[in-house]
């Protein structure tokens, strides 16, 4: 191709290079916002959580604007594997992980409860789904109060129950009680499961929203005809309903193992890991190590936050996994 | 319909339900209506024990005021407020045209970058903490509100994305594909064909990023120390420090912190629970 072959006649327009790959060049003039936010705030700093894992760092930096951070290699791990309060925080994981389960069935048994048609059902739903908006900081306020042994509910109930209250000349009031008050909070064996009960209430609402919005898409016809079949109850429901509310259970277990995973406010909230950290979880304990008032410790803080990240991913990959057979059927 | 619905029960099962319903309500809800009615009621009543029984004395107003008087209350509802509404716009902006690249163009990288804002979005805050947390002191913007809602906006962009992608995917492919041999360039297929038609699911992030990033409270105490950048979340806290044992003014601000996230809800229900309730129905 030379240049004396190119222009005397009149060709038609020749395209431009940018109109002839428009087609491949346009989605990243549309992607590169949100892929450079996303990057440097989220996808950067997973890789340096992992590397930073390897070193003991306190956070500062020399005068020269380099990182005092120095090398350790797997040490801060071999730390982990001694550290009584992390397998504290993992043996507290796995009761969240299994007791927050029961949010699934239990958002299932209220959207069996409420899926009728008479008058104000919405008011209802909307008000039986109000905890979920909350702050989880409010619910925590809230329970925490409600476990208090002196002035809480619990208290209350208890005074009720087991104290005799006595005005003695002067007039004072006392309560003498046969057995005291549990103070759950303050209880290493029971906090722990205070607080995944507190955590319960908003999960349950999560998981009954998923379930009602599913209910409202079964097929009605295959109800009629297992009706007609002679199916009612529990067999309905467990071999025609729940097979069909299936997207629904997908998506309750991944919201709900990632809100066992994540629980971080409740406990802060509540506990902030007491008493002698018998409430702490992967989440607290990592940010409790890492932002101490003993001083930074950034580089066994994010050991600690690997391993979450790691147990996390196993539940990412599976996701990720079933959404990928299903993008293959929609190609 | 499953379960059968209760008319078809007979009369008496359809009046007993509705007579049970309101008694259910009141349990599920019973923690939260203690909550208001201990922050209306006085300081004696605390004092004195009575907190289920019925107010000696109705102190709503002052208990508010007082809230907004001897604390920094109102500061930390104005800081929530310019967290919250700057996170949701950037992080909407980005995703509507992020997921719009995703769903209409065939290029290789599209499902890989695509399960990559997926997956970022289900990750523990804490693999991001230190490094998040050490950007924002190097540039400045440690406990500021910036600092705040940059992060916010990222971190949500991969929800909105995700949201955004399937959304425009399940619009019919026809509109973009004749605009094209109409020969309108691309950013003006995306301005007037896309665009108008994702309003629904605009309106669905914006209320669920609404009530995620005002309800935040763990980047909150990552990323501040003082009261001038703090929200309300973080905000509440320290009031249950500042008030001990004055419950009914606790009561009073937490319920002020759960006020605009759940007044969003009421208002925009449908594009809420549409959001929520993302890919549980196919």
């Amino acid at each position: 191709m030379s240049h004396a072959a190119l222009p005397d006649t009149d060709p038609p327009k020749p395209d431009s290079w940018l109109t002839r790959n428009k087609l491949s060049i346009a989605p990243w003039f549309f992607l590169a916002p949100a892929l450079a936010f996303f990057s440097i705030y989220v996808v950067i700093p997973i890789f340096e959580s992992l590397w930073l894992s390897l070193y003991e760092w306190n956070g500062l930096y020399k005068a020269d604007g380099t990182s005092t951070a120095t090398w350790v290699g797997f040490n801060n791990y071999v730390k982990l594997w001694e550290d009584p309060n992390f397998w504290t925080s993992l043996k507290n994981n796995l009761a969240w992980l299994i007791l927050y389960m029961l949010a699934v069935p239990a958002g299932l048994f209220i959207a069996l409860f409420l899926n009728q048609t008479v008058a104000g059902m919405r008011f209802y739903k909307s008000m039986f789904f109000f905890p979920f908006v909350i702050s989880q900081v409010v619910v925590g306020l809230i329970f925490g109060w409600f476990y208090n042994p002196d002035f809480g509910v619990i208290g209350s109930v208890w005074k009720a129950l087991f104290c005799e209250e006595t005005t003695n000349i002067l007039g004072n009031v006392t309560f003498t009680c046969s057995r005291t008050a549990p103070d759950i909070l303050s209880s290493p064996e029971w906090a722990t499961y205070g607080i995944i009960f507190a955590g319960l209430w908003p999960q349950i609402a999560y998981c009954m929203i998923l379930y009602l919005t599913g209910l409202n898409n079964v097929a009605a016809d295959q109800i009629e005809a297992a009706r007609l079949d002679g199916a009612k109850g529990w067999k309905m429901l467990w071999y025609v309903v729940l097979p069909q509310l299936r997207p629904a259970t997908f998506i309750a277990v991944v919201v709900t193992v990632i809100g066992a995973l994540r629980s971080f406010d409740m406990i802060a909230i509540m506990t902030q890991g007491g008493p002698f950290g018998s409430t702490n979880v992967l989440a607290y304990y990592m940010y409790e190590v890492a932002i101490s008032e003993y001083g930074e410790r950034y580089g066994y803080g994010s050991a600690v936050a690997t391993v979450l990240f790691m147990i996390m991913l196993v539940y990412i990959s599976y996701f990720l996994w079933r959404m990928y057979q299903d993008e293959k059927v929609s190609r | 319909m499953f379960p059968r619905p209760i008319e078809k029960s007979g009369p008496v099962a359809k009046t007993a339900y509705q007579a049970f319903l309101p008694v259910a309500l009141f349990l599920w809800l019973l923690p939260l209506l203690a909550i208001f009615v201990t922050s209306i009621r006085g300081a004696a009543d605390i004092n004195s024990g009575n907190i289920f029984g019925w107010p000696s004395e109705f102190a709503m107003i002052e208990n508010y005021q007082a809230v907004f008087t001897q604390s920094a209350a109102a500061q930390y509802m104005l800081n929530s407020v310019l967290i919250t509404v700057p996170s949701v716009l950037i992080s909407v902006t980005l995703a509507c045209l992020g997921g719009y690249a995703l769903a209409i163009y065939k290029f290789r990288v599209a499902v890989p970058l695509f399960f990559l804002f997926v997956a970022g979005n289900f990750i523990p805050f804490q693999i991001l903490m230190v490094p998040v947390r050490d950007m924002s002191v190097q540039s400045g913007l440690y406990d500021t509100i910036a600092g705040q809602f940059l992060f916010h906006a990222a971190f949500q962009t991969g929800f909105c994305t995700l949201f955004m992608r399937n959304f425009i995917r399940a619009l019919p492919f026809d509109l973009i594909e004749s605009a094209r041999i109409e020969g309108v360039a691309e950013w003006r297929i995306f301005w007037y064909v896309v665009l108008p038609l994702v309003r629904p699911a605009i309106a669905a992030l914006a209320v669920l990023i609404f009530t995620f990033v005002w309800n935040d409270f763990f980047w909150a105490n990552v990323l501040t120390q003082g009261e001038s950048a703090k929200p309300i979340t973080a905000g509440v806290r320290s009031l249950n420090g500042q008030f001990v044992n004055n419950w009914h003014l606790v009561s009073a601000a937490s319920l002020m912190a759960a006020i605009p996230p759940v007044a969003m809800f009421f208002l925009m229900q449908k594009h809420f629970i549409a959001g929520l309730t993302l890919g549980a129905v196919k």
